[in-house]
């Protein structure tokens, strides 16, 4: 289908951006890089009134690291995340999960804020934020704002963001030496939106696991850790056995819905047999 | 360049194929569509209208991208080309010889899109696996081929460019 009518304007610097959100409130959406939004839009899911076009604002597209953060613009495109040394050094979580944004085309467009604003719950960025403890850093007309990604998404395509708040970009802590990272997912097809994904960080002491924190996709309404299941694997030994064990703890941090193609109980198991596939990898991995 | 105020129409001015063009585009109206309706290039297909099949791939300043994910209005001041484009410069013959060769193309529905995708790899990618090439374009659907043709096309093209 076409989408509908709205009008558009394309504001020439980030501080031109919130007088336009202020003004339209509601009406206004953000185009960030529009792989989502103007998929929506043809399918009419939404009628915003006013498109605001930030993809031109250069400011916002960035990689630098400062002390033992990665920052990342909000505009900075998939495309440029996955050739960046720096994230591939520094956050290995993050340049493994961007191979599974999207494909080529989309990856070319859809940008790091437009996918964590978005907040889809089967995508893999707001997981790995979450999963690597970063923070967002909001702006609007009264300056600047810091939310931890954790607090950041907080249900069904539902952030902590107000009227008038952009993301500016993301402060994303360095993988610390030591650290293990394990990142998989499952969807019906490659570049597809996952019916069941996990972004994983771990310290090991051998074989034994000293710390954990998970954060899943694609089965659950928003990212955040998973508290239950990360605190039941401290002091197991890898690699771990059946899934029956992680099943039971998992009931009680994933409940996912029933959908038309597939059940909620499947989804648990597939997201048990994907937390053990990607915990007993983490013995192969490269330890940093 | 700007649009300080909000519209429903925008002027815009663009080069298309190696053609300045100026237009006034509806801001509704997607990339695929304004190469369409309003140029005529009909070789740019519209398959699903939201972002999945890759038939309606076209490059902006040189890259590829989705033209029903992109608003006309925002190829302002960048530089796009087609299937046609392409074709006419020469820059994927070695492409369309294989596909050829290859049997690559049947219905052709999904051809065009295919091709600047895989052009986009071979100029990125001289040294792609096979997995590889089937990685970058996983995101064009074919509803023919299987995929097999079009990854010997690919995969030909490649060998053939390092010489082995």
């Amino acid at each position: 289908m076409k989408a509908p009518k709205f009008r558009y304007v394309r504001p020439s610097s980030v501080d031109d951006v919130y007088p336009l959100l202020a003004r339209h409130g509601n009406e206004a959406q953000i185009l960030a890089g529009g792989q989502s939004l103007l998929a929506g839009l043809n399918m009419r899911l939404s009628t915003p009134a006013l498109l605001v076009d930030i993809t031109g604002l250069k400011a916002l597209d960035f990689i630098s690291l400062v002390d033992d953060e990665i920052v990342i613009g909000a505009l900075t495109r998939h495309t440029t995340v996955l050739n960046s040394p720096v994230v591939r050094q520094h956050v290995p979580l993050i340049a493994d999960a961007i191979r599974h944004v999207g494909h080529v085309a989309i990856r070319n467009r859809g940008t790091f804020g437009g996918s964590l604003a978005q907040a889809d719950p089967a995508a893999e960025l707001p997981a790995c934020v979450v999963a690597l403890g970063a923070t967002m850093v909001l702006g609007s007309s009264d300056g600047t704002r810091r939310v931890p990604a954790e607090d950041f998404f907080t249900g069904l395509m539902q952030t902590d963001l107000r009227p008038g708040e952009l993301i500016l970009e993301a402060r994303i802590p360095a993988q610390r030496n030591g650290r293990v990272h394990g990142f998989a997912e499952l969807s019906r097809r490659h570049g597809d939106f996952a019916v069941a994904g996990i972004a994983a960080l771990a310290t090991l002491d051998g074989a034994r696991i000293a710390d954990a924190r998970l954060v899943y996709f694609g089965c659950v309404d928003h990212a955040g850790v998973a508290r239950h299941i990360s605190a039941a694997l401290i002091d197991q030994v890898l690699p771990l056995g059946s899934t029956e064990a992680l099943l039971d703890v998992l009931r009680r941090d994933l409940m996912p819905a029933d959908d038309p193609t597939m059940r909620a109980d499947t989804k648990l198991q597939l997201a048990a047999v994907l937390t053990r596939r990607t915990l007993n990898a983490l013995q192969e991995g490269p330890v940093r | 360049m700007m649009q300080a105020e909000p519209s429903d129409e925008i002027e815009i001015s663009t080069i298309v194929n190696d053609a300045p063009v100026t237009r006034r585009v509806k801001a509704r109206q997607h990339l695929a569509d304004f190469l369409r309706d309003e140029l005529g290039l009909t070789g740019t297909h519209l398959g699903c209208e939201h972002g999945v099949c890759g038939a309606c791939t076209v490059r902006v300043d040189g890259e590829v991208v989705r033209s029903c994910l992109t608003l006309a209005v925002q190829i302002d001041g960048r530089i796009v080309q087609t299937i046609e484009g392409l074709s006419d410069s020469g820059a994927i013959a070695e492409l369309q010889v294989a596909f050829l060769a290859r049997n690559a193309a049947q219905c052709g529905f999904c051809t065009a899109g295919m091709l600047l995708t895989a052009h986009e790899l071979i100029s990125q990618r001289a040294a792609a696996t096979r997995a590889e090439i089937r990685d970058f374009l996983s995101g064009n659907f074919c509803r023919c081929t299987g995929y097999q043709a079009i990854v010997d096309a690919v995969d030909e093209v490649l060998r053939r460019r390092a010489g082995t």
